[in-house]
């Protein structure tokens, strides 16, 4: 059947899977239930121990679920150590439900599904060899692709019941008090293991920093984890996060960086009191730099920015330009030392982040939302999943819960090499083009015909080139030619959902 | 026109293409290594084929890594490989473009 994206999604998928096909953006007022979980009770004053076998062995049976967090990115230790354990004592059938997958997990994922250990995944998205593997079938089972929103959304209402949570933390009291900023692999904010950390039926730390009691702040807490386990190190502190961030000195992406601004700057929502989520490519940590200029210049002040955080943006509230950072995950050192300093840099849990059914989420408080992507079409729709090879290599993140921001800016080159990123098609949905309301490229910008009041406001602004989305496609095309159209087999790999938990987009086996 | 020795030009940076030309026997055989090869082999082939005949060449064996290179840039890369290879580059075939 064809969902509300106009995508044909096939019916033994949503049968089997139990699925509803998307059906808008709008939420509406749903009366919904959160589940339990179990609670195994003790006084717990030490719960430290040294073995992750024997955690697994009391905690794990054939068919669970387990679950991670991503916070250490490609600096992480802890998922491999666990699944070594795991697939060495010859578990099968687990469905792994991380927040996102890095690219030091790739080959051990890979390992596990060969071997039967894993044999469901959802996650956020994958990247290199375990794209790729996946992308040519690898799994029987499609994964499933949920945004961190939707993902905290699945874990309240009991779509994802994780059994066993293994959270890796720089510091960790006896009693299991932890946070991510201090110790030696610090990433700053918790926030999307916050949701294991109340949910899951099991909660398990690991970490190479055991300190006094009591640990604080907490942010994980004592009445959530039944063990903590130590182990030699949780992470490589260097592959964490960027080192110092520089600026993109790149002219394409400063040109970029520039009319974003001036998107910014000429829309209605630029005044005291303003709030904004950028990203972390060139483009995006620019704009942060224009937009300094831009409130310094007219006496503007944010009253939050949001998402995942970088040093730029703590530069803004140390200077004053904003009031709080509203903290989900952080992506480099600087950001994760400022919240660590600071109690404006406020740490925020995943549903209050982002989920869609609960009473109320930052980004329903969010005006501007700066993001990127893979592909743009002429309906506005984004793709962050797929490459221009059908091959998955991305993840959905924030990008659907931050679209739906008052104004969401999508920032991309025109081309990348010889792919047009404004295609008349994508090949995933990812993000509906009903909540994307400006696309800023290096050629123009084109503006979501829904939005007349955005289209009079940038029009008359000297400098910007308004033009249409379609005129932006052909002029894509004009430069790279037209490709041929991408070969995929019958085989659904991949079940991509939008943030209500209705089905967008699926993603088929590549044919090679 | 007759290939002499092996014509390489272009680089394996990204947006480029290195075009190797040696000589053949069987008419313009290509070899094309790229990562849009699934998307635009066809196109790039053609567009290599097409600049080596209006030079003038009708047996080459062609290697080319490419790395996203837009058409003029093919053809631009592969016109100094086979100047290189025909060893004509002191009369620039300007035309061929």
């Amino acid at each position: 059947m064809e969902n509300k994206a106009a995508r044909h999604i096939p019916e033994t998928v949503l049968k089997s899977l139990a699925l509803k096909p998307f059906s808008g953006v709008e939420i509406g007022q749903p009366e919904v239930n959160y589940v339990g979980h179990q609670v195994n009770i003790t006084t717990g004053e030490n719960k430290v121990v040294d073995s992750i076998a024997d955690v697994i062995k009391k905690t794990l049976k054939d068919g669970m679920t387990i679950s991670f967090h991503h916070h250490f990115r490609n600096g992480d230790y802890v998922f491999n150590k666990v699944m070594d354990q795991i697939i060495a004592l010859g578990y099968r059938n687990l469905t792994l439900a991380p927040s996102s997958l890095t690219g030091v997990m790739n080959d051990k994922i890979i390992a596990a599904i060969k071997q039967g250990v894993i044999t469901n995944i959802t996650s956020s998205g994958m990247r290199g060899s375990l794209g790729d593997f996946i992308s040519h079938g690898g799994l029987k089972q499609p994964v499933i692709f949920r945004s961190h929103g939707n993902r905290a959304r699945s874990i309240e209402e009991g779509e994802i019941k994780i059994d066993v949570a293994f959270l890796g933390v720089p510091a960790a009291d006896p009693a299991g008090n932890a946070n991510g900023q201090t110790g030696k692999a610090v990433f700053g904010s918790l926030g999307y293991a916050l949701m294991d950390a109340q949910y899951a039926n099991h909660v398990v730390l690991l970490t190479d920093n055991i300190v006094d009691y009591p640990c604080t702040p907490a942010s994980i807490k004592q009445t959530q984890v039944d063990y903590v386990v130590k182990v030699d190190e949780v992470g490589d502190p260097d592959k964490i996060g960027t080192g110092a961030t520089r600026f993109t000195k790149d002219p394409k992406e400063l040109k970029i960086a520039q009319m974003v601004n001036q998107v910014i700057v000429n829309s209605p929502y630029f005044k005291n009191g303003l709030s904004f989520q950028t990203g972390t490519g060139g483009a995006a940590l620019a704009v942060s730099r224009y937009l300094r200029q831009s409130m310094l210049d007219q006496h503007v002040k944010a009253s939050f920015a949001l998402g995942g955080i970088t040093k730029p943006t703590c530069d803004l509230m140390d200077e004053g330009l904003v009031d709080k950072v509203m903290d989900v995950q952080d992506f480099d050192k600087g950001s994760a030392a400022s919240m660590a300093a600071n109690s404006n840099h406020v740490e925020i849990d995943a549903s209050w982040y982002a989920d869609p059914h609960n009473k109320g989420a930052v980004v329903n408080n969010l005006d501007v939302a700066i993001l990127s992507a893979l592909q743009i079409d002429t309906k506005f729709n984004v793709n962050v999943m797929t490459g221009s090879d059908g091959v998955i290599r991305g993840a959905i993140g924030g990008h659907q819960d931050a679209a739906n921001a008052k104004m969401t800016i999508i920032t991309a080159p025109l081309v990348r090499g010889r792919n047009a990123t404004i295609v008349p098609d994508v090949a995933t949905v990812v993000t509906p083009g009903s909540s994307i309301d400006v696309v800023v490229t290096e050629r123009g910008i084109a503006i979501n015909p829904a939005r007349q009041d955005l289209i009079a406001a940038l029009t008359k602004v000297p400098g910007l080139n308004v033009v249409s989305i379609e005129a932006l496609q052909q002029a894509a095309e004009a430069r790279v030619g037209k490709p041929k159209p991408l070969a995929y087999t019958d085989q659904t790999v991949a079940v991509v959902e939008y943030r209500d938990g209705s089905v967008i987009d699926v993603i088929k086996a590549v044919k090679d | 026109m007759e290939i002499k020795t092996t014509g390489v030009a272009g680089t394996l940076e990204s947006s480029d293409i290195q075009v190797m030309l040696s000589k053949g026997d069987n008419g313009i055989e290509i070899n094309l290594d790229s990562e849009v090869k699934k998307l635009y082999g066809d196109q790039i082939e053609a567009v290599i084929k097409t600049t080596l005949t209006s030079f003038g060449l009708t047996d080459a064996k062609v290697k080319a890594v490419d790395k996203g290179a837009l058409d003029c840039v093919i053809k631009a890369r592969t016109l100094a490989a086979a100047q290189r290879a025909t060893k004509t580059t002191d009369k620039p075939a300007l035309e061929v473009l």
